[in-house]
């Protein structure tokens, strides 16, 4: 059964058809061709699949397509703004939290949501965070410490430190 | 020279990064935070199809009927394919990685759950799982072989009847080492303990499943295989093999990779199902496979029931080792070794110490599970190996009561014994053991702990202090020794520098998310001296990089890494000659440095890497018997494995009430010989010690009486996350391999291999006061409370 749903990605307007039962990230990834956003497990375990909707970090692999109508949904594509990476992703590079990358953009998206609303979280908040979520190359000390040098950066940059 | 890991601090700036060997962010990263990676299952072709796979529901049965007219007469269904259907194109079954055979689409029978039984070909992927549901399989259910120990029974039922002539789940027997000597070592030992030890069944689970692209295009009889690999050169000839499509027609392409862990090392039926799905509808036909069938279905690991036994005089020194295996290799030999090692390296069992006999012996079953059986990690078998060897000491210091660290220091092979020949064939090429123990026991703060420990035990609190050593063999491998299907284990690479001084190297080896693109330059950067950033590394397609057989088994440094320095040093002597035509001084006379070559006793004159490849390729005469061009290109045979080694100390809270296993730190100790990027060695060993964590802790691939296989998701099959892992304490130190051009041992499997040993022996220990001396993987808290009631309450 095939409908319609409209909603902003990226800060665009987007208007699709969809079939009724479309899961987010295949509509992300295989309709918008949006391929940062990963899938990985089916339930809701792995969090490769985690983009924003409405702010609020959300795995798309258990949101459907259609729920996502009206909203506003954010993905690893947009966290470089005009050329400029966020201090996430350069956090990322600067303190090798990344490996294979799979897992990359699901855990730089809630990284992401946890610094605007805490931004000078402790190692336990950084991996309480992102418990959602499952690395199999790192072993996570090098992700807490992205998170950790963004939030310097941030605080470096704000002029808060 | 030993430094605990500095934390990065400061910006980005690629500009200030050595020439060589050093810390250098990874050039591959930029793409990867931007979402840009680009995976198999991001490929998105003209008219591509999409496939999908039904699979058994029972672990053992023949197939009586295959109806699937329901689910061809799917408005979306492009084709149905069974195992019928393959017998036709003979190609129902392929070989394994061992020499045996595995069934494409299963056409007599069922093997394990999971097994693949046919496909469906559609326009979507929803549709394509859609139309499974439509296709009836009627099965005459047999009794499964589920407990190995039961497997070799007489009333045992046979799995493998294709086999001409099988009338038992007999697969292989092995052995390695001197029965006699070792028995008779044995007989007069003054100890004798004897352990029995499991190493349940594991999955790699890489974060990516399986998949692949297939694109024939019927006009050029071009098949195009975009595919989850480790190994794309060995996947190539066997496709060729397989299908009878000639070789120089495939091309097959790994794009970036999810993780591997070895679980990307098998040919899988989905990857042949999807290349006949493409001949048969003339479209590019993707197939990804899921979580389940991923956990199900591909490359298991381990699982192996030991019966160890070591043999010491009373003061602590260890005579002998003794081993007795049953493996379970799953319904088919899916085993992923060269073909001498059945039981891949397991022979070093006898780990880091100076033994007088040891001698192993292996019976390998088939099983109604999963086929696979060397994947994650693990050097080949060396994982097994190490976690017997290093449990098995801590047996005998239980046995002794003296400390573990001390009895390993009293047995190491010392400096000056290297390179050591084992009791059981392997030449180790270098080592200096007690210094890394000795820098672990220091930066884990051994003694304090150990007399925190002791406060903590009169309270009644369980802290447990686990203590592993261990030696890899990675590196295959000598062409003498080892091939995989008749493929020699050694690999190619090829080294261009362009007219203005940028270069591109091509390595055989394929990165899972090791860092190759930026590992490899920096090694041909420390030898031509030309910046990392200037050279591109190809690697993952067939048609644009040298042979070689691909990346598991900790391969890619101490083979690949070896060709990459070689090719490049081949360049660089060519250099050197077209240089002395343009300084007009023999050849002789000429001295590197990083970059350059200038008159020796005249630094002035001098003339770059950069100013030689412009001449290289430019105008005007080049010295006699010199063509024009700076590219080389060689094939390396490695003379020997490579052997790094490292201490390993693991700190762990039992909660007496819940059984709850808390790891409170890990420090890790690694010498994989010259460092060519501290900061990925890093991320390699913290990555292997959460497996380790993982192994010990958490993961099993269990099965029920049926053979149901009850890790079939990730929400059974549980993998660690951030809160279950400490932070990891990292250390090293540096003992160059003697026979590697730049003296560097592989590193990426190290911790994976050493660390559940670690873990366990913390447990353990954790659980003295219970007189617990030995408790089998995963330590749950259901068995570690077993083990607990076993024995009677500590003293308060």
């Amino acid at each position: 059964m095939s409908m319609q749903v409209s909603m902003t990605v990226n800060g665009e307007q987007v208007t699709e058809e969809i079939e009724g039962r479309t899961l987010l990230v295949h509509f992300l990834r295989d309709q918008l061709r949006l391929t940062g956003t990963h899938w990985g497990c089916d339930t809701s375990n792995c969090g490769t699949c985690v983009v924003w909707m409405d702010g609020e970090p959300v795995k798309s692999c258990t949101v459907l397509a259609a729920m996502a109508g009206g909203r506003e949904v954010r993905t690893v594509e947009d966290l470089e703004q005009d050329g400029v990476l966020d201090p996430i992703q350069q956090g990322f590079m600067e303190c090798h939290g990344v490996q294979c990358g799979f897992c990359t953009p699901g855990m730089m998206m809630t990284a992401r949501a946890l610094l605007d609303r805490n931004p000078d979280p402790t190692d336990r908040e950084i991996r309480e965070a992102i418990s959602g979520q499952i690395c199999r190359c790192t072993g996570y000390a090098t992700i807490v410490r992205s998170v950790q040098w963004a939030a310097a950066a941030e605080a470096a940059f704000e002029g808060r430190s | 020279m030993t430094t605990l890991d500095d934390r990065p601090l400061g910006f980005i700036n690629n500009d200030e990064k050595p020439v060589g060997h050093g810390r250098m962010l990874r050039k591959e990263d930029p793409r990867f935070i931007r979402g840009k990676g680009k995976y198999v299952d991001d490929i998105q072709l003209p008219g591509m199809l999409h496939l999908a796979i039904l699979r058994s529901p029972v672990a053992h049965a023949r197939i009586v009927s295959v109806d699937t007219m329901a689910a061809m007469s799917h408005p979306k269904v492009k084709a149905v394919v069974t195992g019928a259907d393959l017998v036709e194109k003979g190609l129902a079954w392929m070989p394994t990685l061992s020499n045996d055979v595995q069934a494409v689409l299963a056409t007599d029978k069922v093997r394990f759950q999971g097994q693949e039984v046919a496909f469906v070909v559609a326009e979507d992927r929803y549709s394509a799982r859609d139309a499974l549901e439509l296709i009836d399989v009627e099965y005459d259910v047999l009794p499964p072989v589920v407990d190995v120990r039961k497997a070799l029974a007489a009333d045992a039922p046979v799995i493998r009847d294709d086999l001409d002539g099988k009338t038992d789940n007999h697969c292989f027997d092995w052995q390695t080492g001197d029965e006699a000597a070792t028995n008779a070592v044995f007989d007069k030992a003054e100890v004798v303990v004897t352990e029995d030890i499991v190493y349940p069944r594991v999955h790699p689970a890489p974060l990516e499943t399986c998949g692949c692209v297939a694109d024939y295009e019927s006009v050029d009889g071009q098949l195009t295989l975009w595919t989850t690999s480790q190994a794309p050169h060995a996947h190539r000839t066997i496709y060729a093999l397989v299908s009878g499509l000639p070789e120089h027609k495939i091309r097959v392409i790994a794009p970036d990779i999810g993780g591997g862990f070895g679980n990307k090392v098998p040919i899988y039926p989905g990857y042949v199902c999807a290349i006949v799905a493409s001949l048969v509808t003339g479209k590019p036909v993707k197939w990804m496979e899921d979580r389940s069938e991923n956990l199900t279905s591909t490359s298991f690991a381990r699982d192996y029931i030991m019966r160890g036994e070591i043999a010491a005089t009373r003061d602590g020194k260890i005579l002998a080792i003794r081993t007795n295996v049953l493996a379970d290799h799953g319904a088919f030999n899916g085993v992923a070794a060269p073909l001498k090692y059945p039981a891949g390296f397991f022979g070093v069992f006898t780990g880091s110490y100076d033994l007088e006999a040891a001698f192993a012996k292996m019976t390998a079953v088939y099983t109604n599970k999963a086929p696979g059986g060397v994947a994650y990690a693990c050097s080949f078998r060396v994982t097994e190996a190490v976690y017997l060897v290093e449990r098995l000491v801590n047996c005998l210091a239980y046995e002794l009561d003296v400390d573990p660290i001390e009895l390993r220091i009293k047995n190491f092979i010392r400096p000056e014994q290297f390179p050591y020949a084992t009791k059981t064939g392997w030449v180790y090429d270098s080592g200096n053991y007690e210094a890394a123990m000795r820098l672990a026991m220091e930066l884990a703060g051994y003694d304090e702990l150990r007399t925190q420990q002791a406060e903590k035990r009169l309270k009644g609190e369980l802290m447990g202090i686990g203590v592993s050593f261990f030696t890899e063999a990675v590196g295959a491998g000598p062409r003498k020794d080892m091939d995989i299907l008749g493929l020699g284990m050694a690999d190619g690479c090829e080294l261009r520098v362009h007219p203005t001084g940028k270069a591109v190297v091509r390595v055989s080896c394929m990165s899972q998310g090791q860092g190759h693109e930026t590992t490899f330059a920096q090694i041909v950067a420390e030898e031509i001296g030309i910046a990392p950033a200037d050279i591109q590394v190809v690697n993952g397609d067939t048609d644009n990089t040298p042979f070689g057989l691909g990346t598991y088994g900790s391969r890619s440094t101490p083979v690949s890494g070896a060709a990459a320095a070689l090719v490049a040093r081949k360049v660089r002597d060519k250099a050197q000659i077209i240089a002395s035509g343009m300084l007009e001084v023999s050849v002789a006379d000429l001295e590197w440095q990083k970059g350059s070559f200038h008159v020796k006793g005249d630094p002035s004159k001098s003339v770059t890497i950069q100013d030689i490849a412009m001449k290289a390729y430019g105008a005007g005469d080049l010295p006699e018997g010199i063509e024009g061009g700076l590219e080389a290109q060689i094939c390396y045979n490695p003379e020997n494995l490579t052997y790094p080694f490292g201490a390993y100390i693991c700190v762990v809270d039992v909660d007496p009430g819940t059984a709850q296993v808390k790891v409170r730190s890990f420090t890790a100790v690694d010498d994989c010989g010259t460092r060519i990027n501290p900061m990925i060695i890093e991320g390699q060993v913290h990555g292997g010690l959460t497996d380790g964590v993982a192994m010990a802790l958490m993961e099993m691939i269990a099965f029920d009486e049926a053979g149901n296989c009850l890790s079939s998701s990730l929400m059974d099959y549980l993998l660690p996350t951030a809160l279950e892992v400490p932070d990891w304490q990292t250390g090293h130190t540096v003992t160059p391999s003697p026979h590697h051009p730049i003296g560097a041992k592989g590193v990426g499997e190290s911790a994976t291999v050493g660390s559940p040993p670690a873990v366990v022996n913390a447990v353990v220990d954790a659980l003295k006061p219970y007189g617990v001396r030995h408790a089998d993987m995963p330590l749950t808290p259901s068995r570690v409370w077993d083990a607990m009631q076993g024995h009677p309450r500590p003293p308060v």
